[in-house]
């Protein structure tokens, strides 16, 4: 414990001359489940960008696994999850599966064992034949999280996991990222959903590209004085 | 291997996408099928036609048309030259009495214009004889009846072919450009939408997330196209020889050769304008800007004849290098080595646009 897995220091990143994220700090250490929570347009997929290195901050430094991103080999020890489900649609489930599994170097060997565990995870495992054209939305959503899952990396960047979700998987969905993070490794995760940001560790409120809080859900429930994450969250954004 | 596995899953998608598939194969077929009907009508043309030891009344009535234009030629090995450089279109040779007439036959509407025009020229010749023969027989009665028969006789016309016989069509001029467009065509509209598909979805992003090179993207996507290619020549090929009758002069394998390389410049085409395209639409929009131009550039109609501007244009454009390339190897039976300075052009086309397109990548991932 204690190694620091992301860390951004002073990350400014504009588009044209509009700043989306200023003076960014905030660290993430090895088995912690970090929230970002903020309103669209906060900056929360410009963080997540920066960390996997698809944009490059204007100013500042972002280090993943003390290397400075963009760096492409690092990411197969990442596992993302984007917003919207990035799937190809004419594809069996277990295709997509076995497609990103290829992509991320994972050895042919184990790439069948590694499906399995995953899809089981999100409990897709009778549906892998068929085609994601026929999925449900909550089934493309789960589709991503186990491709997100594949060989197990030390990072996990999950961009609004369970929207979507019913309860009951969701549940079992924290229950496996627990289970991820006592084997030692980390998560971020991004939500609008309050009682899931109640769920992690600390979380990192963004408003207006700026970072105005980064504590741990109790900690920021007592400074607000209010009794939940979602209390916090209005009235930051009442302060503003 | 991180490209055959991209190239694989594009195949995949492809082979599931029946209208897609129907695009890329049959609507070609159909095109030039329904190309064929409509253009088996010939044009009016203006040809020159090279003679050798003809008769000069034959050859004053041949350039009085206003279609034609007659050179005269010492010997038949300068006069088939001429026909080989491409000065005239046609050589009238007499010999012994007999007309013996070869055809570029590049040019369909030419051949059927210098036939007309001998056609003509050998009437009026005709008639000019006969109408001496009549007054030559009103002075001599009884010998009449030879005298008529011998003026009557006029030469037998031997006509043959450099390319193709007396029934090609304007069609089988146009042919070799045309497979070469709509190969440029249709891969690079497919190719074009499959890369926005992945763009607009966020599979790309997604893929680019994983620690996969921008390159493996671009050659994959130039392999499983490569392959399309090929299928999709075979059958445009295959169709155009059993079917409209189109005659091959050269070797299949260049044909085959070049279109692949025409196929993967309008890969490399389609996914370069892609980038520029936000939507489907958008990218429908780059058709007539890109794509139809490069048709009236592709030496359909004579590139020589037009200004120094539009043959610079011409030069920048990848479409008229696979066309001339085809036109050489299916008109005229041209070799690797006339081809070679067109594939040449074809594959510094692919090796720019591929370059631009790996860099291109890096608007979706800085590394």
């Amino acid at each position: 414990m204690g190694k620091t897995i992301i860390s951004l220091n002073n990350v400014q990143k504009n588009f044209g001359n509009q700043p989306v994220l200023k003076e960014a700090n905030f660290n993430v250490q090895q088995g912690e489940i970090v929230g970002l929570i903020g309103p669209s347009g906060a900056g929360k997929s410009t963080i997540i960008k920066i960390v996997l290195g698809m944009e490059k901050a204007n100013e500042g430094q972002a280090l993943v696994f003390n290397t400075q991103m963009p760096n492409r080999e690092l990411l197969n020890n990442i596992g993302y999850m984007a917003q919207a489900d990035a799937l190809y649609d004419v594809l069996t489930g277990y295709e997509n599966l076995y497609f990103f599994a290829q992509m991320n170097g994972i050895k042919k060997a184990v790439i069948k064992n590694e499906i399995q565990h995953v899809s089981q995870v999100v409990e897709l495992t009778e549906h892998l034949a068929k085609k994601v054209s026929g999925y449900s939305g909550g089934m493309k959503r789960r589709l991503s999280l186990a491709i997100a899952l594949l060989g197990e990396p030390d990072l996990l960047i999950l961009d609004e996991p369970t929207v979507g979700i019913d309860p009951g998987l969701k549940r079992k969905i924290w229950r496996e990222l627990y289970h991820i993070k006592e084997a030692g490794r980390t998560i971020l995760v991004t939500t609008h959903a309050m009682d899931e940001a109640e769920l992690t560790d600390r979380v990192v409120l963004l408003l207006d590209g700026k970072i105005i809080a980064d504590k741990s859900p109790k900690e920021l429930e007592d400074a607000y004085q209010v009794d939940s994450i979602e209390a916090v969250f209005l009235k930051a954004e009442g302060e503003q | 291997m991180r490209i055959l596995a991209i190239s694989k899953r594009v195949l995949k998608e492809l082979l599931r996408d029946k209208r897609t598939l129907a695009l890329i194969f049959i609507a070609p077929l159909v095109v030039l099928a329904l190309l064929s009907y409509v253009f088996n009508v010939n044009t009016t043309n203006n040809a020159t036609v090279g003679t050798v030891g003809v008769e000069r009344v034959v050859r004053t009535t041949l350039d009085d048309n206003n279609h034609v234009s007659v050179k005269t030629y010492k010997n038949d090995t300068t006069a088939k030259k001429a026909l080989t450089d491409e000065k005239v279109d046609a050589i009238i040779e007499n010999k012994a009495g007999d007309l013996y007439v070869t055809y570029a036959n590049t040019d369909v509407g030419k051949t059927n214009v210098t036939k007309a025009a001998l056609q003509s020229a050998l009437t009026k010749n005709k008639m000019t004889q006969l109408a001496k023969a009549v007054k030559t027989m009103q002075e001599k009665l009884p010998a009449g009846r030879q005298v008529i028969q011998s003026s009557m006789s006029s030469p037998t016309i031997h006509n043959s072919y450099n390319y193709g016989d007396g029934n090609s069509t304007f069609f089988d001029k146009m042919m070799p450009t045309m497979i070469g467009f709509f190969i440029f065509l249709f891969v690079f509209l497919i190719s074009g939408m499959a890369l926005l598909k992945e763009r607009t979805l966020g599979t790309l992003d997604r893929l680019l997330a994983t620690p996969v090179k921008r390159s493996d993207i671009v050659f994959a996507y130039l392999i499983s196209y490569g392959i399309v290619a090929i299928v999709q020549t075979l059958l445009i090929v295959g169709f155009s020889v059993t079917l409209l009758h189109v005659e091959v002069a050269g070797s299949i394998w260049l044909v085959m050769l070049t279109t692949i390389l025409i196929a993967l410049v309008a890969l490399s085409f389609g996914i370069f304008v892609s980038t520029f395209a936000k939507s489907e639409f958008q990218m429908m929009q780059f058709m007539p800007i890109v794509v139809i131009p490069q048709l009236f550039f592709s030496g359909l109609i004579s590139l020589s004849a037009m200004g120094t501007w539009a043959q610079w244009l011409a030069s920048i454009l990848p479409l008229k290098y696979g066309a001339s390339a085809l036109n050489t190897v299916i008109l005229k039976g041209g070799d690797f080595n006339n081809i070679l300075g067109n594939l040449v052009a074809l594959v510094v086309f692919i090796v720019i646009l591929s370059v631009g397109n790996i860099i291109g990548l890096k608007r979706y991932r800085k590394v």
